[in-house]
């Protein structure tokens, strides 16, 4: 081939190429949007993230009529505060005692409530991670820096495509009298996986 | 105890990114609902395949399964799209009507 051609030194890396050639057939093909693509990507990159799912969280701890529903179904629950999956997938809450400690894991892959928490955390997709917390869930919890006391139990949910798990952490003590706005503050994402709690009042 | 929320991306790379919203895309369009995606994509995952190159394997497999993107085709198009990088400046948007030839 004649290099009559200016050359620069730009290389895309060889799933960047093949990702923007499925793209591209895709898109030739009408079956994508690329400007739907970008709003997907803007979506779950920046807009949503942990703070849907503290909130939904805090509610819960306010308000015992919420979290009775939540508890009962929380797909329509959640989707009542406009947070509802795209892939029509149902949400299960879970809630923490002192009994009785949650941790949520996708052991296939990385299915995890999007619309609550935002992505996964890379931690989540690991591979570590998806096979370990099943085998020693107190173990790997304690890699987090979280010590169960012996007595509490730790429960392990894993996810699927259809169903998505929220812990819904112990509301911390010193908190009477807050709003949900204020608790919302105190609910980390990693809280509402069960990889950690919810954070004392400062 | 408790430690606040590290900060991350949930991309690495923009191709990540890419391959994430184009999946999504197809997902919300019909073409295979999130179950099939994710039992293709745990396939590879189980296969040891590092995260984001399973999720282009798999996005791959499940379209060359349903005759919409043929392995050859899509080889034949990357390799245009690298073309394309190497003929375009940096700065510069690479698209693929640059790639020579």
């Amino acid at each position: 081939m004649p290099h009559d051609h200016p050359h620069h030194d730009n290389h895309l890396d060889p799933m960047d190429a093949r990702v923007r050639a499925l793209e591209t057939i895709l898109t030739r093909k009408g079956l994508v949007d690329p400007a739907a693509i970008d709003v997907i990507v803007e979506t779950y990159a920046h807009k949503v993230g942990p703070r849907n799912g503290a909130a939904v969280v805090a509610r819960a701890w306010t308000d015992p009529a919420f979290a009775d529903w939540l508890a009962r179904d929380a797909t329509a629950a959640v989707g009542s505060m406009g947070f509802t999956g795209r892939q029509g997938e149902h949400v299960q809450a879970v809630f923490n005692t002192p009994q009785t400690h949650n941790v949520v894991v996708c052991t296939l892959c990385s299915c995890y409530p999007w619309t609550l928490l935002g992505l996964p955390p890379v931690w989540y997709k690991s591979p570590a991670y998806r096979s370990r917390v099943v085998i020693e869930p107190r173990a790997v919890l304690a890699e987090f820096g979280l010590d169960l006391p012996p007595e509490c139990q730790v429960r392990v949910w894993d996810s699927t495509a259809e169903l998505r798990y929220l812990v819904v952490p112990l509301r911390p003590a010193g908190t009477e009298g807050w709003s949900a706005e204020r608790l919302a503050t105190l609910v980390t994402r990693d809280s509402m996986v069960g990889t950690g709690i919810a954070q004392a009042p400062q | 105890m408790t430690r606040p929320d590290t900060p991350e991306t949930p991309f690495d790379a923009p191709w990540q990114a890419q391959v994430f919203g184009l999946t999504v895309a197809l997902s919300d369009g019909g073409l295979f609902t999130w179950d099939a995606w994710t039992r293709a994509f745990g396939a590879r995952l189980a296969a040891g395949v590092g995260y984001w190159d399973a999720w282009v394997q798999a996005l791959e497999g499940m379209l060359a399964q349903c005759g919409i993107a043929p392995p050859d085709e899509v080889t034949a198009l990357a390799n245009r799209w690298q073309d394309a990088a190497h003929a375009t400046p940096h700065g510069v948007a690479i698209r693929l009507e640059n790639a020579p030839g």
